[in-house]
C-alpha cells in the first residue's frame, strides 16, 4: 500500500455500506484537474483510482450523492439531487447530498466558474444511469424476468406486463455489495423523459435555513474550544517592529500565542478575545505607499505584460482604412470586494495526529493540502469539511483562515475557532482586480463596424472575445485577474464571472457609442452585427419583454441595452434609469434580463440566480470600490463600502429562453456581466453623458455632467 | 462586572451570571449555544445578528446583555411553535427567499417585528423597514414577496 492510501474496507466503512449497497464510481472527461491529482498519488487503495464522482444506494434504499462541490447559496444541493432523481427513477426526497467533505467525497478542484451543472452534472447523471443498470440486472435475477421487460419508478422495479411482480431498490441492495466503475458512457435519458429536471423545485436547504438549523463553519462548537483573534498589520506589506502583549496576558483566561509572525489571543469567548487583542501594543513598519485608488490605472498600464491574442480576424490596417469614424476610449474599473455576509471562518481540532477542519471554503481539497503542508501532516490525516457557506462569489476560493485555525489548534492543543472580523474580511479579500480596457473602433459610412482594436489589462481574457461580426478585429488580454507581485498592492482573485464584468462593460459601452454616432437604435445596431442566432434570439426575447421601442440615442428616456456570454450562457439585459442632474444620483427603475442557458435543471433556481446577479450587479455598477493608499485599505465595513439594499431594487423581470434540448450551461454568474454596461448605456440615454469608470458613483456622474 | 441576568430565551427561563457589558450576540452564540443569530459586521451595519427582544427586532451585536434582563428574547430557533413553522418561515420557503441563508434569520426576525407594527405593510413600507438588513446574494425581490405573503396569511389576527 502506498503512503497516504486508505484501505478499501475502510473506504466502504466510511461509505456505510459494509452491510450492503451499491457504489458507482465514475470518471469522464471532466476538466477538473483529475490527472494532476492522480500524479500527487494521494489515492484510495482498493477502489478505482481515477474516479471523480460517485453515489451510493444504501441497504435501506436511500440514495446518497457524494460530491466535493459545496453549497454557498447557488442551489446545487437541489439541482444535483433533481438530476439524480430523474436518472435513477427515485423520488426527489429519497436523495441525500453529502458535500464538501474530503474524507467522504472524491477529489474536486473547487466550486466556481458556473461549472457544477455544466461539467459535474453529466458525470453524476452517468453514475446514476449506471447504478440504475446494476439495479435492473439484480432485479432481473430476483424477479426472474429479463431486463427488457422491466421498468423502474420511484425506487421500485417492476415487470411491465405484470406490475405485481416487483422489487424495491432497498430489497436489491440489502446484503449485496456491488461496486461498479463506469468506463463507457451509459445512455442518458432524453429531456422529454424528465419528470423532476426542468421543474421548479423549492430549495432542499430552505427549511434548515429558515429555522436556524443550517450549520455554517462558525456554528461548530467543540468541547474546550477557544476563539482566536489574530494580530493584523495596518497595511499589506507592513512588518512587525515591536510587540507588547503584557496587557492581553493580564486578562483573565486569555491565552496569548506567538509563533513567528503569527500573534493571536485566544479565549473561550470571542468577544473577550477581541478585548484582549485590543490590549496588545504593536508597532509596524509599513512600506512607503506609492499606489492608491486614483493612480492605480496608470500603474497597471505601465506594468501590463505583453498580451495574448484572444480573438482576431482581418487586419487592423484594413479596418482603419475603411473607418469613417474612429472611437478611441479607455475604460476603468476599481477593485471590488466579494463581501459575503459570512466572513471567512474555520474551526480546527487536532486529535491523535489527525486534523479536522470545518471551513467556509469553496475549495475544501485545496485547503486540505494547505493545512497538511502547514502542519507538516500527511495529507490523509487532514479532513476538511465545508458546511453551508454564507456566500462565496469566488472570494472563498482562497481560505487562509482554515490554516490559521489549524495552526493555532496545534499550538494550543485545543480546538480553535477563527472567524475574521469584517475589517479582516475586507483587508484579506482577494478583490476583483482594478483593470483597464483600451478600445479603438471604427464604423464606415453605412454604420457598420469595420475596426475593433481591443486591449484589456488585468481583468483577464474571459468575455474579451469578440462575438460581433466585424471584418477587422483583434482582442488582446494583458495579465490575469489572479494577483501577482508587482501588479497589485494586495491580493486579487476570481469575483463572480471573473473578467467578464469588466470586458462586457467596456465592449458594450463602446458598441453603444458607435450606435449613437451612427444614428441607429442600439438594439438594432447590435443585431446588425450579429451572425450568431443565439444572441439574436436572446436580445429579441429581452426586447419583447421590455417593450423596446427603437430610437436614436440619447433619447432622454433613460433606456439601455447590453449583452454578453458567460460560461456558455447568452445574456441580454435592458434597463431603465432616472438620473438626478443636480446630484448625479441614479435610480435604476427596471431591469429585464433574458438568458439562454440550454436546459435549465431548476427553472425556479435559475430565476433566483438571475435576480441575484442583477441585484448584486447594481453594486459594482454604482457604488462598490475599494479605496486604499499603498497596502492600507480604507473601506473596511458596510458603512463606506455600500452594497445593494432593498431600497435600490428595480423592478426585475427575467426570461429563460427555452432551449431544453441543449445541454445545461452556467447559471450562477451570467446575468451579472451586463450590469455595468446596461446602466452606463441607460445613463447615456437619459442625460447624454457617458461614464468610462466603474463604479458610476453620483460624484462621477455629476462630474461627467459638468464637463458636458 | 459579573452580574446575574434573568430573561426568557425562546420560551425557556434563563439565569446566567456574566459581565453585563458583553454583547447579547456573543452570549447567545457562545455561552448559550444558540447559533441562529449570525455575526456579519460587528458594528450594527448588516442585520445578520437580529433577534427579538420583547418582540422588537434588535441588533444583538450592539446590545449589552444587561439590557435584556427581565425581558423575552426570541431567536430564529424559537419562532416555530410546536414544530409548526411561523407564516414568515413558510413564506420564505415558498418564495425561495434565500440563497446562502446567512442573512435569513435576521431577515425573518426583522420582518416579524415590522409586521407587528404594521400588519398590512405596503411594498414601500417593507422596503423602508427592511433596508438596514443586508443580503449579498440578492434575494431581496423574493424576501419582499415572502413578507407580503406572510402578511396576507396572518391577516385575521394570527398570533404574532
Amino acid at each position: 500500500m502506498k503512503k497516504g492510501e486508505v484501505t478499501r474496507r475502510e473506504f466502504l466503512k466510511r461509505m456505510g455500506i459494509l452491510s450492503g449497497g451499491i457504489v458507482v464510481y465514475i470518471t469522464v472527461g471532466d476538466p477538473s484537474g483529475l490527472a494532476q491529482h492522480q500524479r500527487t498519488g494521494r489515492l484510495l487503495a482498493g477502489v478505482p483510482a481515477d474516479f471523480n464522482a460517485f453515489l451510493r444506494i444504501g441497504a435501506d434504499g436511500t440514495v446518497t450523492c457524494f460530491t466535493g462541490k459545496i453549497e454557498m447559496g447557488q442551489g446545487i444541493i437541489t439541482s444535483l439531487a433533481q438530476m439524480l432523481a430523474d436518472e435513477l427513477d427515485v423520488p426527489f426526497d429519497a436523495i441525500e447530498m453529502v458535500m464538501g467533505d474530503t474524507d467522504l467525497c472524491p477529489w474536486d478542484r473547487g466550486t466556481w466558474g458556473s461549472m457544477t451543472t455544466r461539467f459535474f452534472g453529466p458525470v453524476l447523471r452517468e453514475a446514476a444511469a449506471e447504478a440504475r443498470a446494476v439495479l435492473m440486472e439484480l432485479a432481473a435475477e430476483y424477479l426472474k424476468t429479463p431486463v427488457k421487460q422491466l421498468t423502474a419508478k420511484e425506487g421500485v422495479i417492476f415487470d411491465k406486463g405484470q406490475t405485481g411482480n416487483r422489487v424495491t431498490y432497498a430489497q436489491l441492495t440489502k446484503g449485496n455489495i456491488v461496486e461498479r466503475q463506469v468506463k463507457t458512457r451509459p445512455g442518458l435519458k432524453p429531456a422529454s423523459e424528465f419528470t423532476v429536471v426542468g421543474k421548479p423545485f423549492p430549495r432542499e436547504d430552505a427549511r434548515d435555513k429558515v429555522t436556524g438549523k443550517a450549520v455554517y463553519a462558525g456554528d461548530i462548537r467543540l468541547p474546550g474550544m477557544l476563539y482566536a483573534r489574530i494580530l493584523r498589520p495596518p497595511a499589506h506589506g507592513a512588518k512587525l517592529k515591536s510587540l507588547d502583549t503584557s496587557g492581553a496576558r493580564r486578562m483573565k483566561d486569555a491565552l496569548v500565542v506567538r509563533d513567528g509572525e503569527l500573534c493571536a489571543v485566544l479565549h473561550e469567548h470571542p468577544d473577550e478575545a477581541e478585548k484582549a487583542l485590543s490590549r496588545i501594543r504593536a508597532e509596524f513598519d509599513a512600506p512607503k505607499a506609492t499606489l492608491d485608488h486614483e493612480n492605480i490605472f496608470d500603474h497597471l498600464l505601465k506594468v501590463g505584460p505583453e498580451g495574448t491574442i484572444v480573438s482576431r480576424a482581418g487586419t487592423l490596417e484594413s479596418g482603419n482604412k475603411l473607418a469613417r469614424e474612429v472611437f478611441k476610449e479607455t475604460y476603468l474599473n476599481s477593485y471590488v470586494a466579494h463581501a459575503p455576509i459570512e466572513t471567512h471562518t474555520a474551526v480546527a481540532k487536532l486529535e491523535k495526529g489527525k486534523a479536522t477542519v470545518w471551513a467556509s471554503t469553496q475549495s475544501p481539497f485545496g485547503v486540505k493540502e494547505e493545512i497538511a503542508h502547514s502542519l507538516n501532516l500527511p495529507s490523509q490525516n487532514v479532513r476538511v469539511i465545508a458546511p453551508f457557506l454564507g456566500g462565496g462569489f469566488g472570494g472563498k476560493s482562497s481560505s487562509m483562515q482554515a490554516a490559521e485555525a489549524a495552526r493555532l489548534a496545534k499550538i494550543t492543543g485545543k480546538p480553535v475557532h477563527v472567524a475574521w472580523s469584517r475589517a479582516e474580511e475586507f483587508f484579506y479579500d482577494t478583490f476583483r482586480p482594478a483593470a483597464v480596457v483600451r478600445i479603438t473602433s471604427g464604423i464606415d459610412g453605412s454604420g457598420s463596424i469595420v475596426l475593433w482594436d481591443y486591449d484589456v489589462y488585468f481583468a483577464g481574457s474571459d468575455g474579451a472575445e469578440q462575438f460581433y461580426h466585424i471584418p477587422h478585429h483583434k482582442s488582446v488580454s494583458h495579465g490575469h485577474w489572479r494577483g501577482s507581485a508587482g501588479y497589485h498592492p494586495f491580493g486579487t482573485g476570481p469575483w463572480r464571472a471573473p473578467g467578464t464584468n469588466t470586458n462586457t462593460f467596456a465592449r458594450e459601452s463602446q458598441i453603444d457609442m458607435m450606435a449613437s454616432k451612427a444614428g441607429i437604435d442600439p438594439l438594432k445596431f447590435r443585431m446588425n452585427h450579429l451572425r450568431d442566432r443565439k444572441m439574436w434570439r436572446v436580445l429579441q426575447a429581452a426586447g419583447d419583454k421590455f417593450g423596446w421601442i427603437p430610437l436614436r440615442i440619447p433619447s432622454g428616456r433613460g433606456l439601455g441595452v447590453a449583452c454578453g456570454i458567460r460560461s456558455g450562457t447568452y445574456v441580454a439585459t435592458m434597463a431603465e434609469v432616472e438620473v438626478d442632474k443636480n446630484t448625479g444620483a441614479v435610480v435604476v427603475k427596471r431591469v429585464v434580463c433574458a438568458q439562454d442557458m440550454g436546459l435549465s435543471i431548476n427553472p425556479e433556481g435559475t430565476k433566483l440566480q438571475m435576480e441575484g446577479c442583477i441585484t448584486m450587479g447594481l453594486g459594482y455598477a454604482l457604488t462598490e470600490e475599494i479605496r486604499f493608499n499603498g497596502g492600507e485599505i480604507f473601506d473596511l465595513n458596510f458603512d463606506t463600502y455600500e452594497i445593494p439594499r432593498f431600497s435600490w431594487l428595480p423592478k426585475i423581470e427575467t426570461v429563460i429562453v427555452r432551449a431544453e434540448d441543449s445541454p445545461p450551461q452556467g447559471g450562477g454568474e451570467p446575468p451579472i456581466i451586463c450590469m455595468g454596461a446596461v446602466i452606463a448605456n441607460a445613463i447615456y440615454d437619459a442625460v447624454g453623458v457617458r461614464l468610462f469608470q466603474l463604479p458610476m458613483t453620483a460624484k462621477r456622474i455629476k462630474e461627467a455632467l459638468s464637463r458636458a | 462586572m459579573e452580574e446575574s441576568i434573568h430573561f426568557k430565551l425562546n420560551n425557556k427561563p434563563m439565569n446566567i451570571t456574566v459581565d453585563g457589558e458583553r454583547m447579547l450576540l456573543w452570549v447567545l452564540r457562545t455561552d448559550l449555544g444558540v447559533t441562529g443569530p449570525k455575526f456579519g459586521c460587528g458594528q450594527g451595519l448588516c442585520g445578520a445578528c437580529t433577534v427579538l427582544v420583547d418582540n422588537e427586532a434588535v441588533l444583538s451585536c450592539q446590545t449589552p446583555v444587561r439590557e435584556v434582563n427581565g425581558k423575552e428574547v426570541i431567536t430564529i430557533e424559537g419562532l416555530a411553535r410546536d414544530g409548526e413553522l411561523h407564516p414568515l418561515q413558510k413564506a420564505f420557503i415558498k418564495h425561495d427567499a434565500l440563497q446562502c441563508g446567512f442573512c435569513t434569520p435576521g431577515m425573518i426576525l426583522k420582518a416579524y417585528s415590522l409586521l407587528r407594527g404594521s400588519p398590512r405593510p405596503t411594498r414601500e413600507e417593507i422596503i423602508r423597514g427592511m433596508d438596514d438588513n443586508l443580503c449579498r446574494c440578492g434575494s431581496h425581490v423574493r424576501i419582499i414577496e415572502a413578507i407580503q405573503t406572510a402578511a396576507r396569511e396572518m391577516k385575521g389576527g394570527h398570533e404574532l
